[in-house]
C-alpha cells in the first residue's frame, strides 16, 4: 500500500508539471496585459514600460516560465502582480475559508444525497422516487446565483433566521489562529463566535451543496438499483435479514465505489472554487480570488493558485483510490 | 399674560436647544462601509484603484486638502504655501504639532521622504538626519502617469517646518496634484521598519489608524486619539470597510442595517432606496466623462469636421442617459463636468437632430452615409464609472447612426487589449468609446490629458490642433485661476467647433446610506472621507 501511495505521488510530479505548462501557455495565449489592466485609462507608454520591466513581462516566454519553475523548486510560488504579496500567503489566507465551506457543503451532499438515493432505489417508481429524482434534476440545473438570492430573501430578509453574507458578524470577536473559523472558535472556546460562524456558513453551504447533492443522489440511486438486483442480495433477504441490514450492510457498501468516486470529484470541484457562491455570499475564499485574478491577468496568482488546486485534486483522487480498498476488501491496492 | 409670555419663551428656548442638540455630532459607534471589492494595497504612492484610495483617504493626509464636495484647495498638512513669481518654486509651511499614528513627529523631513521616494532622480535634501530611501518596490504608477518626474526638480527641507519644491517648468496643476492620494505623507519610521509590508501596515497622520485586514472581507480602522485637528471629528470609534461583491446583496445588507453606506448599488435598487424611509441618498455629480472619439490618424475622420459633427448630431445621448445610465447621469455638453471651473456654459452641445446630421453628412461629402462604407465602432467591454455598459451603448449608437444612413459595426475586445490597441490607433478603428474620471479637479486633467494629441502620441485622441495645443500649454503655464478659467473656456469653444470627440455623459454617483449616518458627503474625486461622519 505504501509503495502504491509513493508511486502515485511520483506520478503526481509530471502531472503537475503538465498543469503548469498548460496553464502558462493558456495564460499567455489569451489576450490581455496585466500592466495595461493595472494602469487602466491613464496608462502612458512610459509607465507601462516601467511596470512591464519590473514585472518581468518583457522577458521571452521560456525565460518567464523558467523563472517560475526555478522559484517553484525553492518552494516559492512568486509574488502576486496586483497586491504585491507572496502567492503562498494569499493562498493561506483564503483557502481555509473555501475548505471550510466545501467540507460543510460536502457533508450535506453526502448525507442528503445518499439518503435520497437509497430511499429512491429501494422505493423505485414510487412518488418519493419521482419527487426526489425531479428534485435532483432541478438541483443540478438550478442557477446557484438565483438560488442564493432566493435563500437570502426567505431566510434572512423575511424570516430573519440567518445572516445575509460574510463569515462573521461585525462586533463578534474571534481570535483567528488557523483561519478555519469553526476550528478557531472551538480552540478558543468562544461559543458566541462559534454560533455566529455556524449561522453564517449554513446558507452558503446549502446553496453550494445543491448540485453535488443532486449528483450524489442520482449516482447512489443507480448504483443501488444495480446492486439490489444481485443474487447475494436475494440471498441476504432469503436468510431473513432485516431490510435495514440488507440495504445498509450488504447493498450500500457494494454500491459505494462509484458514489465515493463522485464525491471525491465533487470535493475537488468545490475546492477549485465556488465562484458564484463565494461572490453572492461575500465569502472571502479562493474562487472569487482566482476569478478576479483571471480578469486582472494576475499571472502569478493564476499559476500558483492552479498549481495548488491541481495538487489538491490529485491528492483527493489518491485518497479516493485508497478508500476503495477500505470500503471494498475485494479491491487490493498494489 | 406675563406668565403665558414666559411659558412661550421657555418652550421656544427648549425647541432651540433641542435643535442645537440634534445638530451636535455624537461621538462613538462603528461605521460599516459596504463596497464591491477589497483594497489592493494601502501605500498611497503605489495604488491605482479606488478601493485602495478610499481607505487611504482616512489613514493618510496630503499637504493640501480638497474642500468638501469640491476640488477647491484648502490647507492640509501645510498650513499655507507661497508660489515664487517665476511660478517654479513652491514653499510649503507645515502644520506644527502633528503626529503620525506610530508617534513619529510630522515635519519637513517626512515630506521630503514621502514625496522623494517616488522621484526617479532623487534630488532631495533633508533638514535633519533624514532617512535613506530603500529601492522602489515597483514604479509609483500615479507619479509616473502624472509625469511628475518631468515637473518636480528637487525637494528640500529648509527648516523643520518648511519644504521647498523647485519645479523644472511652470505647471499650474502641480498644487492640485499635491492634494491627490499619491502625494500623501507617510511615516518614514514605519516604512523603513518594513518597506515591503508597509502596504499592509499603513501609518499616516489621518483621523483613523489602521487596525487589521482580512483579505476580501474587511479592513478595520480605529479613531486616532492623537489627531491634530481638535475642532471636528473623527467622531466614530471604528470604521469597517466590508467587501460585498454582489451589488444586490450589498444593498440588502444596507436594508437590514448591517452596513451603513452602500457603494455602487444597482440602478434599480436606487428606486427602492428612494421609497425606503430608513435610507438617505447622498448624491454627487461624478467628476467624469464618457466620450465617443474618432480615429484622427486616418481619413475621413482626420480632416472632415462636418462628418464628425454629423455623428455628434446623429446620436441620441438623452436616450442613452435615460435608458442605459438609467437616469444616473446627465448628457454632456463639454468634455469636462459642469461642476468644474473652466466649464463653458455658453456651449449648446450637439443636439440630437437627424435632419441636421443628414445635412452635415451631405456637406461632408457622404450624403446618407454613401461612400463611407461600414465603420467600426469600438465599444468598451467593461462597465466603468463613466460608462455603465459600453457594448449596449455602442449598439444604441449604431442604431442611431443607421437612422442617418451610416452603417456601424460594434466591435469590442478584452479590456486590456482594448486599451492597448486603442493607443495604437489601428486602421480597423473608426470610432471608439472611452472616458475619464478626474484626478485633481483641474481642467488640464481632462482637456490636455485626453485630447491634446499634439502634446504626445500617448494621448488617446490623436487630434492635432495648434490653437488648442497652445491654449493647453498656456493653461499649464498660467498660475492665476481666473485667467486659466478663460483659457479653458476658449479651448472648449474650439473643441465644440472642431468636434474632435463627442462628450456623451457625466454619470451621477448615488450611494444610499442609513438615516442615522450624518454628515456623509460624496466627493467628486470619489474619495471617501469619514472624518466628520457621525452616527445618531
Amino acid at each position: 500500500m505504501l509503495a502504491y501511495i509513493l508511486r502515485r505521488i511520483m506520478i503526481m510530479i509530471p502531472t503537475l508539471l503538465g498543469v503548469t505548462i498548460i496553464v502558462f501557455l493558456m495564460l499567455h495565449a489569451t489576450p490581455g496585459d496585466p500592466a495595461e489592466l493595472l494602469m487602466g485609462e491613464r496608462a502612458t507608454e512610459e509607465s507601462l514600460e516601467q511596470l512591464r520591466e519590473h514585472l518581468g513581462l518583457n522577458e521571452p516566454l521560456h525565460v518567464q516560465y523558467g523563472l517560475f519553475l526555478s522559484r517553484l523548486l525553492k518552494g516559492d510560488l512568486g509574488e502576486t502582480i496586483w497586491t504585491r504579496q507572496k502567492v503562498w500567503v494569499e493562498i493561506k489566507q483564503r483557502f481555509p475559508a473555501t475548505i471550510e465551506l466545501s467540507l460543510v457543503a460536502l457533508c450535506i451532499s453526502c448525507f442528503a444525497g445518499m439518503l435520497l438515493g437509497v430511499i429512491s432505489a429501494t422505493k423505485q417508481y414510487s412518488i418519493f422516487d419521482y419527487a426526489s429524482m425531479i428534485g435532483a434534476l432541478a438541483g443540478v440545473s438550478m442557477p446557484i446565483f438565483w438560488l442564493g438570492l432566493v435563500f437570502m430573501l426567505i431566510f434572512s430578509l423575511n424570516l430573519g433566521w440567518l445572516p445575509l453574507s460574510g463569515r462573521l458578524s461585525i462586533g463578534v470577536d474571534l481570535e483567528v489562529i488557523t483561519n478555519f473559523y469553526i476550528v478557531d472558535a472551538v480552540i478558543t472556546r468562544n461559543w458566541p463566535a462559534f454560533k455566529d460562524v455556524v449561522w453564517h456558513i449554513i446558507m452558503p453551504a446549502v446553496t453550494l451543496s445543491t448540485i453535488p447533492t443532486a449528483i450524489v443522489a442520482r449516482m447512489t440511486r443507480s448504483a443501488m438499483l444495480d446492486v439490489l438486483r444481485q443474487d447475494y442480495i436475494k440471498t441476504a433477504k432469503a436468510k431473513g435479514l432485516s431490510q435495514f441490514q440488507v440495504i445498509f450492510k450488504h447493498a450500500l457498501r457494494n454500491a459505494m465505489i462509484p458514489v465515493v468516486t463522485t464525491i471525491g470529484l465533487q470535493f475537488g470541484v468545490l475546492l477549485g472554487g465556488a465562484i458564484l457562491t463565494e461572490t453572492i455570499f461575500a465569502w472571502p475564499g479562493v474562487g472569487k480570488w482566482m476569478y478576479d485574478a483571471v480578469m486582472q491577468r494576475d499571472y502569478m496568482v493564476i499559476q500558483g493558485g492552479t498549481l495548488f488546486i491541481a495538487s489538491l485534486f490529485v491528492v483527493i483522487n489518491l485518497c479516493v483510490d485508497v478508500l476503495y480498498a477500505v470500503i471494498n476488501p475485494r479491491i487490493s491496492i498494489q | 399674560m406675563k406668565r403665558t409670555f414666559w411659558i412661550v419663551l421657555c418652550l421656544l428656548a427648549l425647541v432651540c436647544a433641542g435643535t442645537a442638540l440634534a445638530e451636535t455630532p455624537k461621538k462613538g459607534g462603528t461605521l460599516v462601509f459596504g463596497r464591491g471589492g477589497d483594497s489592493v494595497g494601502l501605500d498611497p504612492a503605489y495604488e491605482t484603484d479606488g478601493n485602495s484610495f478610499q481607505v487611504c483617504d482616512n489613514i493618510f493626509e496630503a499637504l493640501v486638502f480638497y474642500a468638501d464636495e469640491t476640488t477647491a484647495l484648502e490647507p492640509g498638512l501645510a498650513e499655507s504655501w507661497d508660489i515664487a513669481p517665476d511660478g517654479k518654486t513652491y514653499t510649503f509651511h507645515l502644520r506644527k504639532g502633528v503626529k503620525f499614528h506610530d508617534g513619529t513627529d510630522f515635519n519637513a523631513d517626512t515630506v521630503v521622504f514621502s514625496i522623494g521616494r517616488m522621484m526617479k532622480d532623487r534630488q532631495i535634501k533633508y533638514f535633519g538626519k533624514g532617512w535613506e530611501i530603500p529601492a522602489q518596490e515597483r514604479p509609483p504608477e500615479y507619479w509616473v502617469s502624472m509625469e511628475m518626474d518631468d515637473i518636480v526638480g528637487s525637494i528640500e527641507a529648509v527648516d523643520e517646518y518648511t519644504v521647498v519644491f523647485k519645479l523644472k517648468m511652470v505647471n499650474a496643476p502641480f498644487l492640485a496634484n499635491m492634494g491627490m492620494d499619491f502625494a500623501d505623507i507617510i511615516s518614514p519610521t514605519a516604512f523603513i521598519k518594513n518597506p515591503v509590508e508597509f502596504i499592509r501596515n499603513p501609518v499616516g497622520t489621518g483621523p483613523f489608524k489602521f487596525v487589521s485586514w482580512v483579505k476580501d472581507d474587511r479592513i478595520i480602522l480605529e479613531k486616532f486619539d492623537g489627531y491634530w485637528d481638535k475642532a471636528a471629528g473623527p467622531y466614530v470609534d471604528k470604521v469597517i470597510f466590508r467587501s460585498i461583491p454582489e451589488n444586490s446583496v450589498r444593498f440588502l445588507e444596507l436594508k437590514t442595517g448591517n452596513i451603513h453606506i452602500c457603494q455602487f448599488p444597482n440602478p434599480q435598487d436606487i428606486a427602492l432606496a428612494k421609497k425606503d424611509k430608513n435610507l438617505t441618498l447622498p448624491t454627487q455629480p461624478g467628476m467624469n466623462v464618457g466620450y465617443l472619439s474618432f480615429n484622427h490618424t486616418k481619413e475621413p475622420w482626420k480632416s472632415n469636421v462636418d462628418l464628425r459633427k454629423a455623428i455628434g448630431h446623429a446620436i441620441n445621448r438623452q436616450a442613452i442617459v435615460d435608458n442605459l445610465y438609467q437616469g444616473m447621469g446627465q448628457v454632456a455638453k463639454n468634455p469636462i463636468p459642469p461642476t468644474m471651473w473652466g466649464y463653458n456654459e455658453s456651449i449648446p452641445g450637439y443636439v440630437y437632430d437627424v435632419d441636421k446630421a443628414k445635412e452635415y453628412l451631405k456637406k461632408a461629402g457622404f450624403p446618407n452615409g454613401e461612400g463611407l462604407g461600414e465603420i467600426n465602432l469600438w465599444s468598451m467591454p467593461v462597465p466603468r464609472p463613466y460608462n455603465p455598459d459600453g457594448v449596449k451603448i455602442g449598439e444604441a449608437m449604431a442604431a442611431d447612426l443607421a437612422k442617418v444612413g451610416i452603417k456601424a459595426k460594434v466591435v469590442t475586445y478584452e479590456w486590456g487589449t482594448y486599451l492597448k490597441r486603442q493607443r495604437e490607433q489601428p486602421e480597423d478603428m473608426d470610432l471608439f468609446q472611452l472616458g475619464w474620471t478626474g484626478d485633481n479637479g483641474d481642467p488640464d486633467n481632462f482637456l490636455a490629458v485626453l485630447f491634446d494629441g499634439k502634446a504626445s502620441t500617448a494621448i488617446r485622441t490623436q487630434w492635432i490642433n495648434d490653437d488648442y495645443h497652445d491654449l493647453m500649454v498656456q493653461g499649464r503655464e498660467t498660475i492665476e485661476q481666473a485667467k486659466r478659467d478663460e483659457i479653458y473656456q476658449k479651448a472648449l469653444q474650439i473643441f465644440f467647433d472642431e468636434c474632435p470627440a463627442i462628450a456623451v455623459a457625466h454619470s451621477t454617483v448615488i450611494w444610499p446610506a442609513l438615516k442615522n449616518v450624518n454628515n456623509f458627503k460624496l466627493h467628486p474625486t470619489g474619495s471617501v472621507r469619514l472624518k466628520n461622519v457621525w452616527l445618531k
